[in-house]
């Protein structure tokens, strides 16, 4: 899908290779590029979303090394050497992650615009605590807006995938 | 989105220094990027050159030696709500990086980036003072200490030279009577008010008072005149004072009418937290 780039012989690129949902990615960026346009318009991956551009709204949450950063305000070269998992890379060879399951039965989204940041920062905190607290799942997820008011199902998704994941671990 | 420029990496504060003094204005330190890029792609600066000062050994991590603690300056937000140094002997510091931001943001900001850039309405430069915090800056031609009073000179400005780089930050470790507290208020995104208070507190007196005020204004401010009022009380006497003590407080933050508030609001927050911050570490 990387689509092809006109560049003057003056203009620095810095090769970037990365693990992409657990495959080896290798790309040639610019300083400037910014994480977001490289997966959605250079990689086609368009799960992530441009809302608020500001690292406010959680919209564009990728997981770098497993930890929750905003794609709007990285830059594509600071993710040399690093594994980034997108929406697209959290189900299984097409099965989903028990936090989609649970976001579907317990109607944890409405647009669904959010959805995607708010799985993957909701895999974040569970895969650093297990059994949070509704206090915990509120301070970790407190940067991740939903526009359709719909955190009463979100929080209640997320601790009945929390259950889930651990009665599967025990 | 952004327009573009050279990215340098440098691996020595040397090198930055170098760097700085040879493109002036044209280039900026950049590390989390959390304040920097936001501003870039707003166009409210650009640079032609940003330089990348997260390849410098030994700047990310925090450690205590001879009665003080060390502070990378690349050392993150998370990394500093994490760091079990801090949790025992900072435990304020690690509360006030607790609640920086959201989670994405403390991922990627560095504490160094954070006192650099100065924004009126960040939270660390009002503790780092009332904790005795000393920053070092580093040149080529040399190292030096700035007092947390004398870096922060206004809005986004502080008492760097053009060719110097944080590298650290100094904290004496507190002590076992040490006290510390940092307690912030604001409705939108960033804080409108943060009031921190250090004090030892022997037996029944308050010692050692040291009050900062920050986000109110243009930069986190000392509070001499309100520490001089509760130095040396008892902690019954310090209460009945903490009125008074807030209102200079108060004044002192410099505090201006925006969307944060307005300035009497804003005042009037400050003392509210003093006495708060002063309630939850002296009972």
């Amino acid at each position: 899908m990387s689509k092809p780039m006109t560049r003057h012989a003056d203009v620095q690129t810095i090769p970037v290779s990365f693990t992409l949902n657990g495959r080896l990615q290798e790309i040639d960026v610019e300083p400037n590029e910014l994480l977001l346009d490289v997966v959605r318009d250079r990689l086609g991956l368009t799960g992530a979303k441009r809302s608020c551009d500001v690292q406010v709204c959680g919209a564009c949450t990728l997981l770098v090394d497993g930890r929750p950063v905003s794609a709007c305000t990285t830059l594509a070269f600071e993710v040399r050497g690093r594994s980034v998992m997108t929406i697209e890379g959290l189900a299984d060879d097409g099965k989903l992650h028990p936090l989609q399951e649970a976001f579907i039965e317990h109607g944890g989204f409405q647009c669904g615009f959010c959805t995607p940041g708010m799985l993957l920062a909701s895999k974040a905190l569970l895969d650093e605590n297990p059994n949070p607290t509704e206090a915990e799942l509120k301070h970790f997820m407190h940067g991740n807006l939903c526009r359709c008011t719909g955190y009463k199902k979100i929080i209640e998704s997320i601790m009945a995938a929390a259950k889930k994941m651990r009665g599967s671990r025990a | 989105m952004l327009k573009r420029f050279r990215l340098e990496e440098p691996e020595s504060a040397a090198e930055v220094s170098e760097l700085l003094g040879r493109f002036g204005d044209s280039a900026k330190i950049y590390a989390g990027g959390t304040e920097l890029l936001l501003a870039m792609k707003e166009g409210l600066v650009q640079y032609e050159r940003l330089i990348n000062v997260k390849k410098l050994k030994g700047l990310s991590e925090v450690s205590g030696e001879n009665g003080t603690i060390k502070i990378g300056a690349l050392c993150t937000h998370h990394q500093l709500e994490n760091s079990s140094l801090l949790q025992q002997k900072l435990p304020s510091l690690v509360k006030l990086e607790q609640n920086v931001a959201n989670v994405r943001v403390r991922q990627a900001g560095s504490i160094g980036g954070n006192l650099c850039f100065a924004e009126p309405h960040a939270d660390p430069g009002t503790l780092l003072m009332a904790l005795g915090a000393k920053l070092v800056a580093e040149k080529i031609s040399g190292k030096r200490e700035i007092t947390a009073e004398d870096f922060f000179v206004d809005a986004y400005e502080t008492s760097l030279a053009a060719d110097e780089l944080l590298t650290g930050i100094r904290v004496p470790t507190p002590g076992a009577n040490s006290r510390s507290a940092y307690l912030k208020f604001g409705y939108l995104e960033r804080p409108s008010v943060g009031v921190a208070i250090a004090l030892t507190l022997d037996g029944e007196t308050v010692n050692n008072v040291k009050i900062a005020v920050g986000c109110a204004g243009p930069a986190p401010r000392r509070v001499a005149e309100a520490e001089a009022l509760l130095n040396g009380k008892s902690k019954d006497e310090a209460v009945r004072l903490l009125p008074q003590a807030g209102a200079i407080a108060g004044r002192a933050s410099e505090a201006i009418s925006d969307l944060h508030g307005a300035q009497d609001y804003k005042e009037h927050i400050v003392g509210v937290l003093l006495k708060r911050a002063f309630n939850s570490i002296v009972s």
